[in-house]
């Protein structure tokens, strides 16, 4: 039961031009599941593991239950962490790996029973408590390295990437157990992972970093919804946005024939300093395939993707003399044929319009 | 991996395997033919070939019972044991600290004491024998230990430490750094992880080195002889071998005894901790 804040925290390696985690604020509420999500490099391993205390902190400050933790050793954080690669003790058994914690904190051999066994249990490794980590399959290690993490009860837990060694379909039903568990041992709980859908699914709130620096942090339908910037509209949803930079007029973004609306506000927003143009963006299930006559965008069909349950399509159109690629998801009965041309409309009032130099939203 | 798999293919085929049979063969005729020697009586030994054992066999305890009885190699014999064993064990232990130490431990000038240290296995033994008999000389005097086994048992450590650093510190650096940090996170003190987590996953390591270390310091005769001197209370049983070949060159039947006396513990060491060099400890530690 705890609260995590980082307050201006900044990790700068020797001998790099930037900080790999710059000036990072963020308030992790109690019993919060938070993820920190973010292409490769961006500094979201690095936030944790500075929360962890393997990490120095070059400056700022980090909280945990308002205790400055910041130069505390991971041993007096009260934290629990599960690893990428799961780092299980490889001579001991699974059930001296998940009691090792608690040896080490003399607490009483009868309890340490209870408390292995309970968390075998809600991960069904009952079966294997006398076990080598080597004679174990990818997902029960990956279960034991939670249960390591769940005897503890601690404060806080960390995961980095757990779930990135699973195949696809045990990555899908483990991501539903974690969620679950969390929620039912309401630990407060920081998660790394650079797969955004695993973001989406999980999260109570998201955190988007880019180059160390944080774009936005909110609940996964407002990211999707209303993200801060451009990097965060093209980061979440999966096919990406269609996002484009267009000649700015008064009533808006001018997509060739099709014009996408703004308001007086957003239109004067995009004049300064935006250089005649304007970022406009919208996803591909946010629009639809029309017949030629109701004004869509003509697009030539260069690929479609059969999914099942759907289409998308990804084509191209030449938009003020230059050729822009767009991907448009649609249902399997209008599944268009490779080389055709289809008109796409985007759904009224479900674009996006970003400041064209800054690439900042513009509300 | 792959030019691994290449080379560990090369080994184990049948020609390889052929000619690891005839070097074997090779290696252990000599010795086969002291033991065969050991047992045969003195006028056979120095009238013809070991191999003649086999048409006339005779058998004689003869050469046994004087040498470590008359002889005194008995004596000697547990002055090997008193210097070898601490002196195998300490610097296992040293460097096994120190290399720990040099991998996960994070202080100022670290590489630069790991390249010292690296640095001095290129000085020679004989260059600093003297030095370190002066050094070490006070240090035997201030203890009340009679015997000066401590001053030897401190030279084989010193000569050992650089080599044992180093072997054992690229050993412990390629352990999973993660497997560390988990340790630590779940509250593990560097002297706990060190006993609990490093130790036991590199007793290959350090049975190597001990083995290494062991044979060096049993047959080891010029540090024995200048650190113990040689007398029959401290010298080890190489100097009593080296006199018994240099006063008595003509009762050469005793040497084959002594020597097979000698060579027994290193065999026996051997054999029983070979199976170490086999690994496969860190399997399933991280995703295999």
């Amino acid at each position: 039961m705890a609260t995590v804040t980082y307050a201006g925290a900044t990790r700068h390696y020797p001998g790099t031009d930037r900080p790999a985690v710059d000036k990072l604020d963020l308030e992790i509420r109690d019993g919060e599941f938070l993820v920190l999500v973010g292409p490769s490099g961006c500094g979201k391993s690095t936030s944790l593991r500075m929360l962890a205390g393997l990490e120095d902190v070059d400056g700022g400050k980090i909280l945990i239950n308002d205790k400055d933790v910041t130069n505390l050793p991971p041993k007096s954080r009260d934290i629990a962490m599960v690893f990428q690669n799961y780092a299980l003790y490889p001579h001991m058994t699974v059930y001296e790996n998940m009691a090792f914690a608690l040896k080490l904190r003399k607490t009483p051999k009868s309890e340490i029973d209870v408390r292995v066994k309970k968390a075998a249990d809600m991960l069904q490794l009952g079966d294997y408590l006398n076990r080598k980590p080597k004679a174990l399959s990818g997902g029960q290690r990956q279960r034991v390295a939670m249960g390591r993490a769940i005897v503890r009860e601690p404060q806080v837990f960390l995961m980095d990437e757990p779930l990135s060694n699973l195949d696809a379909k045990l990555r899908v039903q483990t991501r539903s157990q974690i969620a679950t568990l969390q929620s039912q041992l309401g630990i407060t709980t920081v998660y790394v992972t650079h797969d955004q859908i695993e973001a989406m699914t999980m999260g109570h709130r998201v955190a988007v970093l880019l180059d160390g620096v944080l774009q936005q942090c909110d609940t996964p339908r407002a990211l999707y919804d209303t993200p801060a910037n451009v990097f965060v509209a093209g980061f979440i949803g999966s096919p990406a946005m269609n996002i484009k930079t267009v000649a700015l007029t008064d009533e808006g973004g001018v997509f060739g024939q099709m014009i996408l609306p703004l308001t007086r506000e957003q239109v004067a927003a995009a004049r300064a300093g935006g250089d005649g143009k304007v970022t406009v963006g919208f996803r591909p299930e946010d629009c639809q395939l029309v017949s030629a006559t109701e004004g869509g965008m003509p697009v030539v069909v260069d690929l479609v993707e059969d999914l099942g349950s759907g289409a998308n399509v990804y084509g191209h159109a030449a938009i003020n003399g230059g050729d822009e690629r767009f991907v448009v998801s649609t249902e399997r009965r209008s599944m268009p044929n490779l080389g055709e041309t289809v008109f796409v409309k985007p759904r009224t009032d479900h674009h996006h319009a970003f400041h064209a130099t800054s690439g900042i939203r513009l509300a | 991996m792959s030019s691994e798999g290449r080379v560990r293919k090369r080994l184990t085929s049948r020609t390889a395997s052929l000619v690891a049979i005839v070097i074997a063969v090779l290696w252990t005729t000599p010795t086969f033919g002291l033991l065969i020697s050991s047992f045969r009586p003195e006028l056979e030994i120095k009238t013809n070939g070991w191999w003649n054992f086999f048409g006339d066999p005779q058998v004689t305890m003869a050469n046994y019972e004087e040498v470590l009885l008359n002889q005194g190699l008995l004596s000697y014999f547990i002055n090997s044991l008193v210097i070898t064993i601490p002196s195998v064990l300490f610097p296992v232990a040293f460097s096994a600290m120190a290399a720990y130490a040099l991998a996960w431990t994070r202080f100022r000038g670290r590489d630069w004491i790991f390249i010292g240290i690296f640095a001095l296995q290129i000085v020679p033994l004989q260059m600093a024998l003297i030095p370190m008999l002066q050094m070490l000389s006070p240090v035997q005097e201030a203890l009340i230990w009679p015997y000066p086994t401590a001053t030897v048992w401190l030279a084989h450590t010193c000569f050992a430490l650089p080599l044992g650093i180093f072997l054992l510190h690229n050993f412990i650096s390629e352990l999973p750094g993660d497997v560390i940090e988990a340790a630590r996170v779940d509250g593990a003190s560097h002297a706990r992880i060190f006993r609990q987590v490093v130790l036991p996953l590199i007793v290959p390591a350090l049975a190597s080195f001990g083995i290494f270390q062991f044979l060096w310091v049993w047959n080891d005769l010029l540090v024995g002889l200048v650190f113990a001197g040689g007398g029959p209370d401290n010298a080890p049983l190489t100097v009593r071998l080296a006199e018994m070949a240099g006063s008595r060159g003509q009762e050469w039947q005793r040497l084959t005894a002594g020597a097979f006396v000698s060579i027994v513990v290193p065999l026996i060491v051997f054999l029983s901790l070979q199976r170490y060099f086999v690994r496969g400890l860190l399997a399933g530690s991280v995703k295999g």
